[in-house]
């Protein structure tokens, strides 16, 4: 386990934000920390990479313990924080020689390296103009191109995508599954469900500082109900004629039936109707999207 | 140690940008400068040559001032989160104060030549040596440093780039109960206890005499003022770093 934490507590005054947090995450895996606004994602990435002390319970980031061990704790990480932490009055190859000089890059290989980072992250034109002066998603993705100067064990994104318009998410996540390839571990937040569906081997639900839910994107979907089909008549009187012979919720001139998925199930529905002669239009299967598990199990805790 | 170069660097590129201070640290000593030699000098007649008197007062005015100017990028960088990436990565903290010092010191440099070249155009005429030059420009740099690592410190807890500057204020009020510009002698006598104990009036009154080729008399208390400071302020900045960076 490339992170592993127990009990980790952390409180600011009175209010206690992650309480008793117990997470493991696989080397080489993506994990994807979901939950509202003030779950306490960015407090556990700030635990995690060194920057806020926990009160309670360890935390474990490749066998360093991150407050005992945190020198050696960041040497194995890398952190792109939920705010751009990028320096305004420097170009963006500036941002990116500072940090390969500070990985102890030579200067010719730290220049090779900002060189190499602002071609994949489209910032080659404005590669020599104050980063005051850039969009906001060009901060943002000059900031995830300084967390890559040097090849992180284990890379921190909080929010990494928000903001972003929908090239450069796609250009981030192409850039994210280019390092989970070379073996990288992610730890990330989102607020976009599709993302962690999209990027994220395993899901974690956080809500009120403890985990709510944990598992992959299926089985989080499946814990709030299965597959429902959708069956579309030609009329609303057609769908409650329906209603009477499968049961199900009717809904104008369309009837949401639970399933289990199968083609089985399928055809027992569709012979019924046959044998009552009502005339089915069009049949769609509808998954639990991720939003539908995010609603569900917050709302659940809340 | 080549983190602290590269931070160095950094900053230095950075306080070359910013303008403002850029302009506020050469600018702001010479016009003090022809204030007080073109203004009062006149007035304050009780020492000969008001040019040599007032140098050294303004250098030291000066420096300290410009000094506590490191305290406004650090309050930047802590608000900013910039501070945030460098925290996570493997170099010690120290390296990102010691570039906002070293800086300043820079600046400070900058700000006294230019001081000092216009102060001869005035008619300054120093009769020191090199070694007195060299004395002089040391206790200058115990001194700069010992207040820039107090402001880094001051940077590092302030809660906005404002608060940081209030310093600055105080540092610039200071050098006026001394004898920076008129001598003690002249002061009415509460003022004057306070005038010959603050820890400003030695560092002038070592830094004229060894400009003026005067008898050195409080080189030990300016010394003494300013290595303490220096290690004092040195230890509280670089140990708020690390406290304030595990919140
Ligand atoms: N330095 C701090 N001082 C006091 N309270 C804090 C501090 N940092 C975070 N908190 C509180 O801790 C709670 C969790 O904050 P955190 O930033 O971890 O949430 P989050 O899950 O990242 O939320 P978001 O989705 O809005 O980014 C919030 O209620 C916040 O107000
Ligand atoms: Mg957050």
């Amino acid at each position: 386990m490339i992170v592993e934490t127990e009990g980790l507590t952390k409180r600011y005054g009175t209010r206690t934000v992650l309480n008793g947090l117990d997470l493991e995450v696989a080397e080489g895996s993506v994990l994807a920390l979901l939950g509202p606004n003030g779950a306490g994602k960015t407090t556990t990435i700030r635990v995690l990479s060194t920057l806020t002390r926990p009160d309670g319970g360890s935390a474990r980031v490749c066998g360093f313990d991150v407050v005992r061990q945190a020198a050696d704790v960041r040497g194995v990480i890398s952190l792109t924080g939920q705010y751009a932490a990028v320096d305004e009055e420097q170009t963006g190859r500036e941002n990116l020689v500072m940090i390969a000089r500070l990985h102890r890059r030579t200067r010719p290989a730290a220049r090779a390296r900002a060189s190499e980072l602002l071609e994949r992250f489209g910032l080659v034109d404005a590669a020599d103009r104050r980063v005051r002066t850039y969009s906001g998603g060009m901060r943002r993705r000059l900031d995830l191109a300084m967390s890559l100067v040097a090849r992180p064990r284990l890379l921190f994104l909080d929010e990494p995508t928000t903001g972003l318009d929908p090239v450069s998410r796609t250009t981030t996540w192409d850039a994210i599954g280019d390092l989970v390839r070379d073996g990288v571990t992610i730890f990330l937040t989102t607020q976009y469900l599709e993302e962690a569906d999209r990027l994220a081997d395993r899901i974690v639900v956080l809500h009120n500082g403890g985990v709510v839910a944990d598992g992959t994107a299926d089985a989080l979907k499946n814990s709030v109900g299965g597959t429902r089909l959708d069956l579309t008549f030609a009329s609303r009187e057609e769908a409650l004629r329906a209603r009477s012979a499968v049961g199900g919720l009717a809904d104008g001139p369309t009837l949401g039936l639970p399933s289990d998925g199968s083609a089985a199930h399928l055809h027992r529905v569709l012979d019924d109707l046959l044998a009552a002669r009502i005339h089915v239009l069009r049949v769609a299967t509808h998954r639990p999207t991720l939003d539908d598990v995010f609603t569900t199990l917050t709302a659940v805790a809340a | 140690m080549s983190a602290a170069t590269t931070m160095v660097g950094r900053s230095i590129r950075l306080s070359r940008r910013n303008l403002d201070t850029a302009i506020m640290a050469v600018v702001l000593p010479v016009l003090m400068m022809a204030l007080f030699v073109y203004v009062f000098g006149g007035a304050i007649s009780s020492v000969q040559s008001y040019v040599d008197y007032v140098v050294p007062g303004i250098v030291v005015l000066c420096t300290g001032y410009g000094a506590t100017s490191t305290a406004m990028p650090v309050a930047d960088d802590m608000k900013k989160g910039v501070v945030d990436r460098f925290r996570s990565m493997p170099i010690s903290g120290f390296s990102v104060l010691t570039g906002h010092v070293v800086a300043s010191v820079a600046r400070n440099a900058l700000a006294t030549f230019a001081v000092v070249l216009v102060a001869l155009l005035m008619g300054f005429r120093p009769t020191a040596s090199v070694g007195a030059w060299a004395l002089a420009m040391g206790l200058l740099l115990v001194y700069v440093l010992a207040l820039s690592w107090l402001a880094a410190g001051f940077g590092v807890i302030a809660r906005s780039v404002e608060s940081a500057s209030l310093l600055g204020f105080f540092m610039l009020f200071l050098p006026y109960l001394s004898s920076a510009f008129v001598p003690v002698a002249t002061m009415p006598p509460w003022l004057r206890a306070v005038s010959e104990h603050q820890p400003i009036t030695p560092v002038i009154e070592t830094v004229r005499a060894l400009l003026t080729d005067q008898p050195v008399t409080s080189g030990r208390p300016a010394l003494a003022w300013s290595g303490g400071l220096l290690v004092v302020a040195f230890t509280w900045a670089t140990w708020l770093f690390r406290r304030i960076s595990s919140r």
